[in-house]
């Protein structure tokens, strides 16, 4: 037979300081694991909802990013004109040519620049793109030098609000609108006309291009028509794909930097815990002996106390992830290490983080009382009575 | 000196409760050394940056080149004393997790960074070799190459694939120094594109920028970006430290968070100390009724109560910052290919220390005073 849970809880609640302070060192573990887990589910939410599932990016072979890539003119016209593109209403195909640069702007209250993404492309490019909705203002009018700004840069920098005009490759750009792409990739570019752009930065052929597929399954002839075209020198992949292939590095980056904090400060916070719970055994001691003497078996009071060290775990898990999920207000804003510009994304609390929190409070709970409990379950009848 | 064998045997009474205290602060104080550590290392490029270097790109971004004709204008300025030529190149070696700078340079690169020691005859070497390119130290190390190794690298900007021979391994001067990259020929490049990609031909990544002295160098600066102002190029200079500490600005959130972290285990070993400090104090209450009843002040009772504390916090902190030096060399050998550079600095050392002082009191502040307080009848009636 167990010991009751009640006794277990009333245990906690008579020191209710001690518990406190334990628990509050094993929340601000779990705030911490909690906080760099849903950092990173943010990131891979926000490049994987970048990418249309039917779309297609065509870059250049060997390049990584849009930005690295370049695609000519001829290249271009070949890839929109294979079979496997859907044809639009006006017998156009569905593919815009786009070009991709970086630009530095300065961000509110900062005196240092930041790489922005400006994306040159078409009112074709903004009708491949679902997700990307004009907010305010309007869309930009092809053969103008009117920009439209992605929510996320409108709010972090000065100069990119409605209205507003930037400076750069010798001329004045307008901003007359500002659009919403539903927390993607999308929100932390700046897109303009792709003459214009491409004009202004004297380039002459694109970056990349993006082709929406007639239907999903054509995908792998695409690739492999691409791929083999001796005209061309290019490669393709499905648009989710390449957004959250580019999240990787700083994906790894989050997680080997966050786990690695997580462990490490998990050993003071589960040194706390065994403290608390040594503590517990032997202001206890005369009770443990009475329980047994009661007929509860060395396992009853084993797992008593276990289960005191993992409600232990489970106050501080609970609390850590309440502290954290505040943290869904806040965005997070850095340098994405493979494209080189700035990306901004949200911490998202997805009920895996929840789990894997509070399983990581359990078990750091569970570790710091299991010394102690094997003490408690150890104790002699006999001399535990005495010590009363 | 019994008031010391008091605190002393205080803080004894409970072996396995110090033991685990200490242990639990000199990880604490530890993991907040090391997150000092690696801020810093953030930060290594922009502190062994030259204030006689001034690095001279395209106004628009770092992905804009400048026409090479740029370089005998900027030459031309008063108080340049060298200009130098530099292509980020972004090849991958084997696999895109093996990263580390590649930059096509110039024949003169080296003689505007004096930090990087190479040996004469390897200097040569490098020189007579157009496919021939130079290693740092800790690159060198990372990789295993040796001097006459081909190394091939995939081009991301710059299609296809290029081998290269390494004709020297340069040096940093001193340990903090970054030698994790890779130098090669810009005319190799060149002359590359110029049958792969002739539109893409005799452009310039940067041009760094040698000046005589660092009181004339933002005039240089000046001098420059207003020579090329309203060109189909205009450029941006800056000083080298400025240009590399906009690098580190563009992760400035990443480092903002670590830094708040480095006093998340600061407040968690608080928590712990504290609550050791405060069941000590809490067992003891008869004591402390007794040493009143005795006659001493409560004063004298606060004290023996901070005495404890700073004695486990002094012992815990101490380790840990003596400590210091070798799990850094440790983290270093473990993750050095992050962090080329990795030193602890002085000021680390202060704060270790500073945080270990502040958990002392601030864990010995309730308990203390609650001592402090004990009414010597009721002390007396609690028992244990």
């Amino acid at each position: 037979m167990g010991i009751p849970l009640s006794y277990i809880i009333r245990n906690l609640w008579t020191r209710r300081l001690t518990t406190a302070l334990t628990a509050g060192g094993l929340a601000l573990v779990v705030f911490v694991f909690a906080t760099v887990l849903m950092l990173d589910a943010g990131l891979k939410r926000t490049l994987v909802t970048t990418g249309e599932f039917d779309n297609v990016v065509v870059i250049r072979k060997g390049s990584e990013t849009e930005i690295q890539s370049g695609i000519a003119r001829d290249q271009a016209r070949v890839v929109e004109t294979h079979a496997a593109v859907a044809i639009g209403g006006d017998g156009q195909p569905l593919a815009s040519k786009e070009t991709v640069v970086l630009i530095s702007l300065l961000r509110r209250g900062d005196s240092r620049p930041s790489n922005v993404v400006i994306r040159g492309t078409s009112p074709m490019g903004i009708a491949l793109r679902p997700q990307v909705q004009i907010r305010t203002g309007r869309a930009f009018r092809p053969g103008t030098s009117e920009i439209i700004v992605g929510s996320s840069i409108a709010e972090r920098f000065d100069a990119a609000a409605l209205g507003g005009r930037l400076h750069f490759a010798q001329r004045e750009w307008t901003v007359v609108g500002v659009f919403d792409a539903q927390g993607s990739g999308f929100d932390s570019e700046v897109w303009g006309d792709v003459e214009q752009l491409m004009q202004s930065f004297r380039r002459t052929g694109y970056s990349s291009m993006v082709v929406r597929l007639a239907s999903s399954d054509v995908f792998e002839r695409f690739r492999a028509d691409i791929d083999a075209d001796p005209r061309l020198a290019n490669e393709s992949k499905r648009e989710q794909t390449f957004y959250s292939d580019q999240s990787k590095a700083l994906s790894t980056f989050i997680n080997v930097l966050g786990l690695t904090l997580s462990i490490i400060f998990s050993i003071g916070a589960m040194i706390g815990a065994m403290i608390t719970m040594y503590a517990s055994v032997a202001n206890r001691v005369g009770e443990i002996g009475t329980l047994r003497a009661l007929g509860f078996r060395r396992r009853a009071v084993l797992s008593a106390f276990l289960v005191e060290a993992m409600l232990l775990g489970l106050v501080g898990g609970a609390a850590g992830l309440a502290l954290a999920s505040l943290m869904q207000y806040a965005s997070f804003s850095t340098m994405n290490f493979q494209t080189f510009a700035d990306l901004s994304f949200q911490f998202i609390l997805t009920p895996a983080v929840a789990v894997q929190a509070l399983v990581f409070a359990l078990v750091m709970g569970l570790v710091g009382g299991f010394l102690p409990a094997i003490r408690a379950s150890r104790l002699n009848i006999v001399e535990a009575l005495r010590a009363m | 000196m019994f008031v010391l064998k008091l605190i002393a045997r205080n803080a004894l009474r409970h072996k396995l409760r110090t033991g685990l205290t200490i242990l639990g602060l000199l990880v604490a104080v530890t993991a907040y050394g090391l997150l000092q550590t690696v801020v810093d290392a953030w930060y290594a490029g922009a502190q062994a940056a030259s204030s006689t270097r001034l690095i001279t790109r395209n106004s628009i971004s770092l992905v804009f080149p400048l026409p090479l004709n740029y370089e005998a204008r900027i030459r031309s300025i008063e108080g340049v004393t060298a200009v130098a030529r530099s292509n980020w190149f972004g090849g991958i070696y084997q696999n895109p997790k093996n990263f580390f700078a590649q930059f096509a340079v110039s024949p003169n690169y080296l003689d505007l960074y004096p930090e990087f020691v190479l040996p004469e005859a390897q200097r040569q070497a490098w020189l007579r070799d157009r496919k021939g390119c130079l290693i740092g130290r800790q690159l060198a190390d990372v990789y295993g190459f040796k001097v006459g190794d081909v190394l091939p690298l995939r081009g991301t900007i710059f299609p296809g694939t290029w081998e290269f021979v390494v004709r020297g391994i340069f040096e940093g001067s001193d340990e903090t120094k970054i030698t994790r990259q890779m130098m090669f020929h810009w005319d190799y490049l060149n002359e590359t594109l110029r049958k792969s990609a002739k539109q893409r031909v005799d452009q310039v990544g940067i041009y760094i920028v040698g000046v005589q002295t660092t009181e004339g160098a933002p005039s240089v600066a000046r001098a420059i970006d207003a020579t090329f102002r309203n060109s189909l190029a205009e450029t941006l200079t800056e000083s080298e430290q400025a240009f590399q500490l906009g690098f580190v600005a563009m992760s400035n959130e990443i480092i903002a968070a670590i830094r708040i972290v480095s006093y998340v285990v600061i407040a968690i070993i608080l928590a712990v100390m504290a609550n050791t400090m405060a069941m000590s104090a809490r067992e003891r209450v008869a004591e402390y009724a007794t040493l009143k009843a005795l006659g001493f002040p409560p004063r004298f009772i606060a004290m023996l109560v901070f005495g404890e504390s700073a004695v486990i916090c002094a012992i815990g902190g101490g380790v840990a910052i003596a400590a210091m030096p070798y799990v850094a060399a440790g983290f270093k050998h473990f993750a050095g290919e992050y962090f080329p550079v990795f030193e602890v600095s002085t000021l680390t050392l202060a704060l270790q220390a500073a945080c270990a002082t502040m958990v002392a009191v601030a864990a010995a502040i309730v308990p203390a005073v609650s001592a402090a307080r004990t009414r010597i009848v009721q002390g007396l009636r609690a028992i244990g």
